[in-house]
């Protein structure tokens, strides 16, 4: 089926470019541009002397530390909620007993919840588990609020399993944490990775558990690390802007290798 | 047979996890919202104090006001957007294909990233409209900067909503139309919409629910001034609980929170005879 361009959609979508792509290329360009030519040149001109002192400059004022952190909260957190969601998720579909079900219809109820309301409970659990100001103080909630979309993407995948399939693992007379291994790990791993990215994107920007979780310098995330920039940085933008393009380029990579990957990650559970 | 089946211990670990930090909170905040409690010692009770104080504090009204300003202002301007792109980009044209992996890169910034990008564009002084309107310094202007950036950062997500629901939608319905004389508006309007109404539910209800608890963005993009013009309501519970340290009145607008963001989700389920998934931690 053939049909005629679409002239005001065009239109309107160019348009759409422009607002998109415009303060993504303003980024990268005033990361480039020195403080002097910043000021003096105007918001939106071209570098003429491009140089790379602000990402020094970034990177040399606490950026690195800040990028392991995120590195740790990042991996632990996906680490958490795969080694616990995937048995959840294989006990949901395939046990019998009624606790399983109830929980699961309690940690459903969970994607109801949001984080704003449940952060000074959690910050007086954090204290009173003697964990403020802790990488791990970020990483156990962060854990626990992507585990409901994590186990209800695992649950719907594993429902799709055959049942013919476990019944044959069953004749080989495999326990059932063999079937866990040789069976649902493997099926499910486009789930799995859907999970990985979905939990790994929610820990890398997470912003309100560090804020108020975390307090020093050697705790500090990515993105309180680009808060902090803007306080320490005070009208140094093309400084700040490398801060910001230095925060999301390890995503950008992501996103240049597995596209079809991330973005189902970031649906997750709510599209196809 | 049997044996072969997970024991329910599989899911102790998930549920143990999920109780303690998701659960075990929503109990303890209904708690804390009848003491007084400075953060530090042990919480006190003091009956329903902050309840009749959250009654009668013009400040916190003021705050619900803006936050239902900005849940309405936001999904107006957002879902037309998102809904056109979305049609547009579910197209398998190679041109359309290219523009939406541009459309989509919004997505990969933190909130942290996209406030401090656009505090930078719309600076005062320094920024593309400096000796214009001040969009981040007038105080009838900053509410509405504040739903401009949030639909920057959030329409891309509901974009890629509608794409994938959009390509699932039958072709053969498209052909029958065209054979009997359907035009573009035409089709639009009797297939694709109707076609969408589950999405546009689900994708509403993330909107509204995302706005309701809209936090980063206005902490880092105006501190919820100029004053107190954009001030919000989980704003105002940051500000009262870890400025103030009034844990237990910060409580109670915590529990409102919850309240009326459950509210929220049932009332558009129910009015659009839809059991939409629903999720406050992602998405505006």
């Amino acid at each position: 089926m053939k049909s005629r361009p679409n002239w005001p959609a065009g239109l309107f979508a160019v348009a759409w470019l422009v607002i998109v792509l415009g303060p993504l290329v303003y980024v990268l360009t005033a990361s480039l541009r020195s403080r002097a030519d910043y000021l003096t040149s105007g918001t939106l001109a071209v570098p003429e002397n491009p140089t790379l002192d602000n990402y020094t400059t970034v990177l040399t004022g606490g950026f690195a530390q800040y990028l392991l952190n995120n590195v740790i909260v990042t991996v632990a957190t996906v680490a958490i909620v795969v080694l616990v969601g995937v048995p959840c998720a294989y006990a949901v579909v395939r046990g019998t007993g009624r606790f399983v079900q109830r929980g699961f219809t309690l940690l459903l109820a969970g994607l109801a919840i949001p984080a704003q309301a449940a952060i000074i409970p959690v910050y007086l659990l954090i204290t009173r588990m003697h964990l403020y100001d802790t990488l791990t103080a970020i990483i156990l909630p962060t854990a626990a609020f992507a585990l409901p979309v994590a186990t209800l993407v695992l649950t719907n995948s594993l429902r799709d399993v055959p049942r013919e399939l476990y019944e044959a693992q069953a004749i080989d007379g495999a326990g059932s944490f063999r079937v866990l291994v040789s069976l649902v790990l493997p099926l499910a791993r486009p789930a799995i990775m859907t999970v990985v990215v979905y939990t790994a994107l929610n820990a890398w920007n997470g912003f309100l558990f560090p804020l108020v979780l975390t307090q020093s310098q050697s705790s500090r995330v990515l993105t309180l690390g680009l808060w902090n920039f803007q306080g320490q940085f005070g009208t140094n933008i093309p400084a700040l802007m490398a801060a910001v393009t230095l925060s999301v380029l390890p995503i950008f990579v992501v996103y240049l290798i597995g596209r079809r990957f991330l973005l189902s990650g970031l649906t997750a559970g709510f599209g196809k | 047979m049997q044996s072969q089946r997970p024991s329910s211990w599989y899911a102790v670990p998930a549920f143990a996890f999920f109780g303690l930090f998701a659960a075990l909170p929503m109990v303890l905040v209904v708690y804390l919202s009848f003491t007084s409690w400075q953060g530090l010692g042990t919480p006190t009770f003091n009956g329903v104090a902050n309840w009749s104080r959250l009654i009668s504090d013009g400040e916190a009204h003021a705050s619900m006001g803006r936050t239902l300003l900005l849940m309405v202002v936001s999904w107006a301007v957002q879902t037309p957007i998102a809904l056109l792109i979305g049609v547009w980009a579910a197209g398998k044209q190679r041109s359309r294909a290219v523009l939406s992996s541009i459309f989509f890169l919004p997505l990969l910034l933190s909130t942290a990233a996209i406030a401090l990008l656009w505090q930078a564009l719309l600076d005062s002084n320094f920024g593309i409209f400096a000796g214009g309107p001040q969009f981040l310094g007038d105080p009838d202007i900053a509410i509405y900067t504040v739903v401009f950036v949030i639909s920057w950062q959030y329409i891309p997500f509901h974009t890629l909503l509608y794409q994938g629901a959009a390509r699932g939608i039958p072709a053969s319905l498209y052909e029958a139309a065209i054979i009997d004389g359907a035009g573009r508006f035409g089709r639009f309007f009797n297939i694709t919409l109707p076609q969408l109404r589950y999405t546009i539910v689900t994708s509403s209800i993330l909107m509204l629910v995302g706005s309701l608890t809209t936090f980063d963005t206005v902490l880092i993009l105006t501190q919820g001034g100029p004053g107190t013009a954009s001030r919000i309501i989980p704003l105002h519970m940051y500000i009262t609980g870890f400025s103030g340290f009034e844990m237990g009145y910060a409580s109670a607008i915590a529990v409102l929170l919850v309240v009326l963001g459950t509210a929220l989700s049932v009332i558009v389920t129910r009015a659009t005879g839809f059991r939409a998934m629903s999720s406050q931690q992602e998405g505006s």
